[in-house]
C-alpha cells in the first residue's frame, strides 16, 4: 500500500547532481533525507557514477535504476547531469525536469557547458538549483524561465536573458559559428 | 620549496584541470567571510565569498555550530547592500545554513520587508526562505502576507507562496488549511505552475475528505488544467477516486474512466504516459479498459528517447504479471528491445517476452538471451533466471532447451544469489517435469563439484539424496557425493554421509558399496561427520542385500511435521528440567504459532549456518495447557488438541469485558471465560457464566469452575466444562449469561461494602464449529507430502459457492471454514485471476493428518465453482472434511 501512498501524492525529485567526469561533485542538491550522511551520499554517487559512466548518454538523455530509484541522466563534455526519482514516479516528470536543468545551465554557460565553466560560474549553477525544485516540489521546468530567474540577478548582467540586445545576441552567433568551424 | 620536482607537476595538473576553487581551505574562507562586515560593502566580493562558503557546504565539509553562527551573523550584515545579486546569494546560504530558532529572530524582519518589497524576485525567494526556516509561532504573523501572495499577480511570487505552504503542511496544518480559498482561487490560475503548485496543495489539504476530493475531481475533469504538470496530478487524484468508488455495478461502467482515455490523447508526452500508467493499474481492470492505453505504450516502445522506452517497457512488464494476453500484441517491438543499448531496458523486454511467449517462440528467444546474458550484471541475470523459471513451468514441453540454458549459466562465473536463484530453479524443474529429472540430477552434480558456497551444495546433497535414489541408474551419482565427503569442508561432508545413507537405504543392491564409504567417514575428523556415519552405519542393517527396515527409511526421509521453533522450544525445557525419563517427541506442541515459514526445501537435518531459527515465540497454547492442568476438575480430561482464539462476548467498553477460549479434548470441550470488571466502584463474587446449550443438543455439562472475586481491572478467568461423543467434531451455538454479586466499592478507601446484590449480564452467543477441531499444521513438501498419502482415502467432490466479489474473498471463506493452514504461500490469490489454486494441510482432531487440494474457478458472472480434494489417514476424516463444507 505504501507504493499507492507515495503515488497518490505530489511528483517528488530526491536529488539532482551534477558531477564531473572523474564522478566527482560539481554540485549537488538532496531533497529526500533517504542519504542522512555525506558518506551515503558520496556512496549513492559513486553508485550511479560507475553504473552509467560507460554508457551513452550524450545525445538522449538515459534512464537506469539504482537502489530502487529510478536516475536521469545526460552528459556534455566532463559534466555528468542526474535526476533521482522514486521508483513510481513518471520517468517523464523527471526527464523533464533533467531537461530544465540541462537547458538552464547550457544557456547560462552561452553554451559553454563544461567543468571548467561551471565551477567558474558556480553561483549561477546553485541558483538554478534553487529555482528548479524547492524542498522535492518542482517549481519550474522550463530552461529558459530558470535561467532567465538566475540571470537577472547575475552581478554582471542586469538583464535576462531573453532580452538580450542584438550586440549580445550576435555575439552569442558569432561564438556558435567559430565553434562549430573549429569542430 | 624542497621540492621542486612536485611543484612542477602540480602546475600541469593546474593547467589541465583548473579549479577556481583548486585549494580552497575553510580556514581561510572564514577569515575572508569578514568583509561582510566592512562598512563599504563589496557587493561582488561578498558574493564570491558566499559562492565558496556554499561550494564547501556543497562538497560535504561541515561548519562547526560556532562557525556557523558567525557566519549566520555576518551574512546578516549584508541585507544593507542593495544589490540583486548579493541578495539572491544571501537567500541561498541562508537556506544551506539552516540556522536554529533564536538566529531566524535576527533576519525574521529583514525577510518580513522583502516579502513586501515591490521587487517580485524579492518577494518570491523571501517567502521561499523564510518558510523554510521558520517555525510554527511566526508563521502567524506572516500568515496575511503569504495569504495575499498565494493570489498574487506575479506567478513566481504565487507558486512560491503555494510551495511553502505544500512543505508547512506537514509541520503547521491547522494554518495552511485556513487557506484554502485563496488556493481554491489559484487554482483557477492562468500561469501553467501556479495551477500545478495550486492543485497539489489543495488535495493534500482536502486528502482526508473523501467527498471534497472527488467534487475536485469531478470539477477540473471537465478541462480547466494547462499545465501537464497539473494534468499529471489530476489523473492521479482521479484513479484514487475510482479506486475508492468502484465500478457502477448496473451499467458496469467505470467512472471518469472516459477521462483517463481522453488524457491519452493529450499533446504532452508526460500526460500520456500518467494516463496510460493509470489505467493498467486499476483494479480489476478488463481488457476493454485495457487496450487503448496498451495501445499508447506500444507506440512508445519504438520511440528514439531511451526514457520513453524504458517508461513504457516497465509499465507493460507490470501489466503482463496479470494479462499477458493484452501484450502479446507489442511482443514484435518488444523483440526488437532485446538488443537496446540500454539494458535495462533490454532486461525488461526479455522479462516481459518471457512472460508473453508463446510455446513456438522459446527456443528462438533462447537464443537471444544467450548472447545477452554475458553483458548484463548480476541483478539482471537474477530477474531473467526467474522469468525463465515461469516459463518453463508454463511450457513443461520446452524444458529441453531451457534446462540447457541453465546448466549452461550455472557454469559461468556469478555470486551466491545469482547462484542460488538458478539451483533453485533447477530444483523445481526437476520437481514438477518428470523427464527433466535425470538431466537435472546430473547438472547439479556437475555444479557442487566446483561450487564455493556451502549452503548450495548442502540443499543440492539433501536433494539428491531424496530424488537420486529414485532414478533409473542411481550408482552414477554416488561418485559426485563421496567426492564431496574427500574434498569439502565439514558442512558439506555431513551432509554428504547423509545423502550416501540415503542411498544405501533405498537402493539395496548398492548397500554393500555405501557401507565402505560409510565407514571410511569413521576416521573423519569431524565429530558431526563421524557421528552421522556411525548412526547411519548401525541404522542401516549389516552392509549385506537386504531390504531395509521400514522404520529406518521413515527415521530417514520421513520430514520432521514439528514446527522447529516449537521443538526448540521443548528441547530447551527439558534441558533445563534434569530427569530419568528420555525426551518424547509427541510432547512437542504440533501447533504452528507464529505465521510459519512454508519453506521450498524439506528442513536441512541440521540448522543451515545461513538460516539462524527466529526466537521462539511465547506460546499461547503451552501457557492453556499449564493453566488447565492446573485445575483439579480438569486434570483427567487428558491430552489439550487445540485452543481457539479469544472470541470477544461483550462490545468493546461496556461495564464488563468478557471473551471466550474454547479448549477442546478428544472427549471434552472447556470454555475459558476471560473477564474483565472495568467499573472502578464495584467488586463482583462468585462469578460464573450459565451455558444454555439447548441448540448443542451433543453437549452435555459436566462441570464449572466460578470465579470467586473479580475486582476492578484485574482480569480473571471462570471455566465450564463440556462432555461431548469421544473424536466426534460435534458442532453447536451457545448462549451465555454472566451471573454474579455486585459489592459497591468506596473508591476513596478501596473497601467493598458487605452486602451485595445478585446480578446478571447477557453476554453474545458463539459456535464451536468444525474449524475447533482442526489443527494448522503445514507441511513443508506439499506434494510429497500428499503422494505418500493413502490414494484410497481420497474424496473428491465439486460445490457450487454462489456469486462472490472476488475469488480472494471464496478463497479466504473457504480457509476459515476448515482452519486448515495454506501451504507454500498459495493462500495468496494474484489480482483479476479467475482460477487459483490453494493446498492445506492440518491434523484433525483423532489425531488423523489431513490434506486438501482446493480448485477455484470464476466465470464472468463472478459465480465461484470449487472442486475439494481431500486425503488423509482415515476416510472418515475424508468424509468429515467434505462434511463441513458441504454444511458450511
Amino acid at each position: 500500500m505504501a507504493t499507492f501512498l507515495s503515488h497518490e501524492t505530489c511528483p517528488t525529485i530526491k536529488n539532482i547532481l551534477l558531477l564531473d567526469s572523474e564522478g566527482k561533485r560539481v554540485a549537488v542538491k538532496y531533497y529526500s533525507d533517504e542519504w542522512p550522511t555525506n558518506s551515503a551520499k558520496l556512496a549513492f554517487e559513486k553508485s550511479i557514477f560507475t553504473k552509467t559512466h560507460k554508457t551513452n548518454a550524450r545525445t538522449e538523455a538515459e534512464i537506469t535504476m539504482v537502489e530502487n530509484n529510478i536516475i536521469i541522466y545526460k552528459f556534455v563534455q566532463d559534466l555528468h547531469f542526474f535526476v533521482t526519482g522514486g521508483d513510481d514516479e513518471n520517468e517523464l516528470i523527471l526527464a523533464t525536469v533533467l531537461q530544465g536543468f540541462f537547458d538552464a545551465v547550457t544557456l547560462l554557460l552561452r553554451n559553454n557547458v563544461d567543468q571548467r565553466e561551471a565551477l567558474e560560474n558556480l553561483d549561477m549553477i546553485l541558483l538554478c538549483l534553487d529555482e528548479i525544485v524547492d524542498g522535492g516540489i518542482i517549481l519550474e521546468t522550463d530552461g529558459s524561465i530558470i535561467a532567465g530567474k538566475v540571470a537577472t540577478h547575475s552581478v554582471d548582467d542586469g538583464a535576462p536573458l531573453s532580452e538580450q540586445t542584438i550586440s549580445q545576441a550576435l555575439a552569442t552567433a558569432r561564438e556558435h559559428l567559430t565553434r562549430s568551424l573549429l569542430k | 620549496m624542497a621540492q621542486p620536482l612536485v611543484k612542477k607537476d602540480d602546475d600541469r595538473d593546474e593547467e589541465a584541470d583548473y579549479s577556481p576553487f583548486l585549494g580552497i581551505e575553510k580556514g581561510a574562507v572564514l577569515q575572508e567571510a569578514r568583509v561582510f562586515n566592512d562598512p563599504q560593502l563589496d557587493a561582488r566580493r561578498c558574493s564570491q565569498v558566499i559562492t565558496k562558503l556554499l561550494y564547501l557546504l556543497n562538497q560535504g565539509d561541515s561548519f562547526t555550530k560556532v562557525e556557523a553562527t558567525e557566519v549566520f551573523f555576518a551574512v546578516t550584515k549584508l541585507f544593507q547592500s542593495k544589490d540583486n545579486g548579493l541578495r539572491r546569494m544571501v537567500y541561498l546560504i541562508i537556506k544551506d545554513l539552516s540556522p536554529s530558532a533564536d538566529e531566524v529572530i535576527i533576519v525574521t524582519s529583514s525577510l518580513m520587508k522583502d516579502m513586501n518589497s515591490r521587487t517580485d524576485m524579492y518577494r518570491a525567494n523571501a517567502i521561499r526562505v523564510l518558510c523554510r526556516i521558520t517555525d510554527g509561532t511566526l508563521l502567524t504573523q506572516i500568515e496575511r502576507y503569504l495569504k495575499q501572495a498565494i493570489v498574487d499577480k506575479n506567478p513566481v511570487v504565487a507558486s512560491a507562496a503555494l510551495v511553502s505552504g505544500i512543505h508547512l503542511l506537514q509541520t503547521t496544518p491547522e494554518i495552511v488549511k485556513r487557506w484554502s480559498n485563496e488556493v481554491q482561487e489559484a487554482v483557477q490560475s492562468r500561469a501553467a505552475l501556479v495551477q500545478f503548485h495550486a492543485l497539489a496543495l489543495l488535495h493534500q489539504i482536502r486528502q482526508n475528505d473523501r467527498l471534497a476530493v472527488s467534487k475536485l475531481v469531478t470539477s477540473l475533469t471537465k478541462g480547466a488544467v494547462r499545465s501537464p504538470l497539473a494534468q499529471c496530478l489530476l489523473i492521479r487524484y482521479t484513479s484514487q477516486v475510482i479506486r475508492e468508488t468502484g465500478v457502477n455495478s448496473q451499467t458496469g461502467d467505470r467512472p471518469f474512466y472516459d477521462y483517463l482515455e481522453s488524457c491519452l490523447r493529450h499533446k504532452a508526452e508526460m500526460v500520456i504516459f500518467e494516463a496510460a500508467k493509470a489505467i493498467t493499474e486499476l483494479s480489476n481492470v478488463t481488457t476493454r479498459e485495457l487496450t487503448p492505453a496498451i495501445t499508447v505504450l506500444q507506440l512508445l516502445l519504438s520511440s528514439s528517447k531511451p526514457v520513453l522506452r524504458f517508461a513504457a517497457v516497465r509499465t507493460l512488464n507490470k501489466v503482463a504479471m496479470t494479462h499477458p494476453m493484452a501484450v502479446t500484441n507489442c511482443n514484435i517491438d518488444m523483440e526488437s528491445l532485446i538488443s537496446d543499448q540500454n539494458r535495462s531496458i533490454a532486461t525488461l523486454a526479455i522479462t516481459t517476452l518471457l512472460k508473453t511467449g508463446n510455446e513456438s517462440s522459446v527456443d528462438r528467444l533462447m537464443k537471444q538471451i544467450t548472447n545477452f546474458m554475458s553483458d548484463i550484471a548480476d541483478e539482471f541475470k537474477i530477474v531473467v533466471v526467474e522469468a525463465i523459471r515461469s516459463l518453463c513451468l508454463k511450457f513443461p514441453l520446452k524444458y529441453r532447451s531451457l534446462m540447457n540454458f541453465l546448466s549452461n549459466i550455472l557454469r559461468e562465473e556469478g555470486g551466491f544469489e545469482y547462484k542460488k536463484a538458478i539451483v533453485d530453479s533447477v530444483v523445481l524443474l526437476i520437481r514438477d517435469i518428470p523427464d527433466a529429472k535425470e538431466s537435472g540430477l546430473l547438472h547439479l552434480c556437475e555444479f557442487i563439484e566446483d561450487c564455493e558456497f556451502t549452503y548450495l551444495s548442502t540443499q543440492i546433497l539433501h536433494f539428491l539424496g531424496n530424488e537420486g535414489p529414485k532414478t533409473s541408474d542411481p550408482s552414477k551419482y554416488i561418485r559426485y557425493i563421496y567426492n564431496r565427503v574427500i574434498l569439502e569442508n565439514a558442512t558439506v561432508r555431513a551432509s554428504a554421509v547423509s545423502t550416501l545413507a540415503k542411498f544405501g537405504a533405498l537402493v539395496d543392491s548398492l548397500k554393500p558399496r555405501i557401507f565402505i564409504l560409510l565407514r571410511r567417514c569413521l576416521f573423519d575428523n569431524d565429530d558431526e561427520v563421524r557421528d552421522r556415519a556411525t548412526l547411519y552405519l548401525n541404522s542401516l542393517g549389516d552392509g549385506s542385500v537386504a531390504e531395509t527396515d521400514k522404520d529406518v527409511k521413515e527415521f530417514l526421509f520421513g520430514s520432521l511435521d514439528i514446527p522447529l521453533t516449537n521443538m526448540e522450544t521443548t528441547l530447551r525445557n527439558y534441558a533445563q528440567n534434569p530427569t530419568e525419563e528420555p525426551f518424547d517427541i509427541n510432547s512437542v506442541p504440533r501447533e504452528v504459532k507464529s505465521l510459519p515459514l512454508v519453506e521450498k526445501k524439506a528442513p536441512g537435518k541440521k540448522p543451515t549456518p545461513l538460516g539462524p531459527p527466529p526466537p521462539a515465540p511465547t506460546s499461547a497454547s503451552d501457557a492453556y495447557e499449564r493453566l488447565l492442568s492446573s485445575i483439579p476438575e480438569f486434570a483427567n480430561f487428558g491430552k489439550l488438541f487445540k485452543s481457539s482464539v479469544p472470541v470477544e462476548l461483550t462490545e468493546a467498553e461496556t461495564e464488563y469485558a468478557v471473551n471466550v477460549v474454547k479448549h477442546i479434548f478428544d472427549h471434552y470441550v472447556v470454555f475459558q471465560y476471560n473477564c474483565t470488571n472495568t467499573i472502578p466502584e464495584q467488586l463482583l463474587e462468585n462469578v460464573t457464566v450459565i451455558v444454555d446449550a439447548s441448540e448443542a443438543e451433543e453437549f452435555s455439562e459436566v462441570g464449572v469452575k466460578p470465579l470467586k472475586s473479580l475486582p476492578y481491572d484485574t482480569p480473571a478467568q471462570t471455566f465450564v466444562a463440556f462432555e461431548r461423543p469421544e473424536g466426534t467434531p460435534a458442532v453447536g451455538k451457545f448462549s451465555n449469561t454472566l451471573r454474579f454479586t455486585v459489592k459497591e466499592v468506596d473508591t476513596s478507601t478501596g473497601e467493598a461494602e458487605d452486602d451485595g446484590v445478585e446480578d446478571e449480564y447477557q453476554l453474545e452467543d458463539f459456535e464451536v464449529v468444525a474449524a475447533d477441531y482442526i489443527l494448522k499444521v503445514g507441511v513443508s513438501n506439499f506434494r510429497n507430502a500428499w503422494e505418500s498419502m493413502d490414494p484410497d482415502t481420497e474424496r473428491i467432490d465439486e460445490y457450487g459457492l454462489g456469486p462472490r466479489e472476488s475469488l480472494v474473498e471464496a478463497v479466504n471463506a473457504v480457509i476459515s471454514l476448515l482452519g486448515l493452514q495454506p501451504c507454500e504461500g498459495t493462500e495468496t490469490v494474484p489480482n483479476n485471476s479467475r482460477s487459483h489454486a490453494c493446498l492445506l494441510s492440518g491434523v484433525y482432531i483423532g489425531n488423523a493428518k489431513v490434506l486438501v487440494r482446493l480448485s477455484f474457478g470464476m466465470d464472468s458472472s463472478k459465480e465461484v465453482a470449487m472442486k475439494l480434494a481431500v486425503r488423509s489417514d482415515d476416510v472418515n476424516v475424508s468424509e468429515a472434511i467434505h462434511e463441513i463444507v458441504a454444511s458450511g
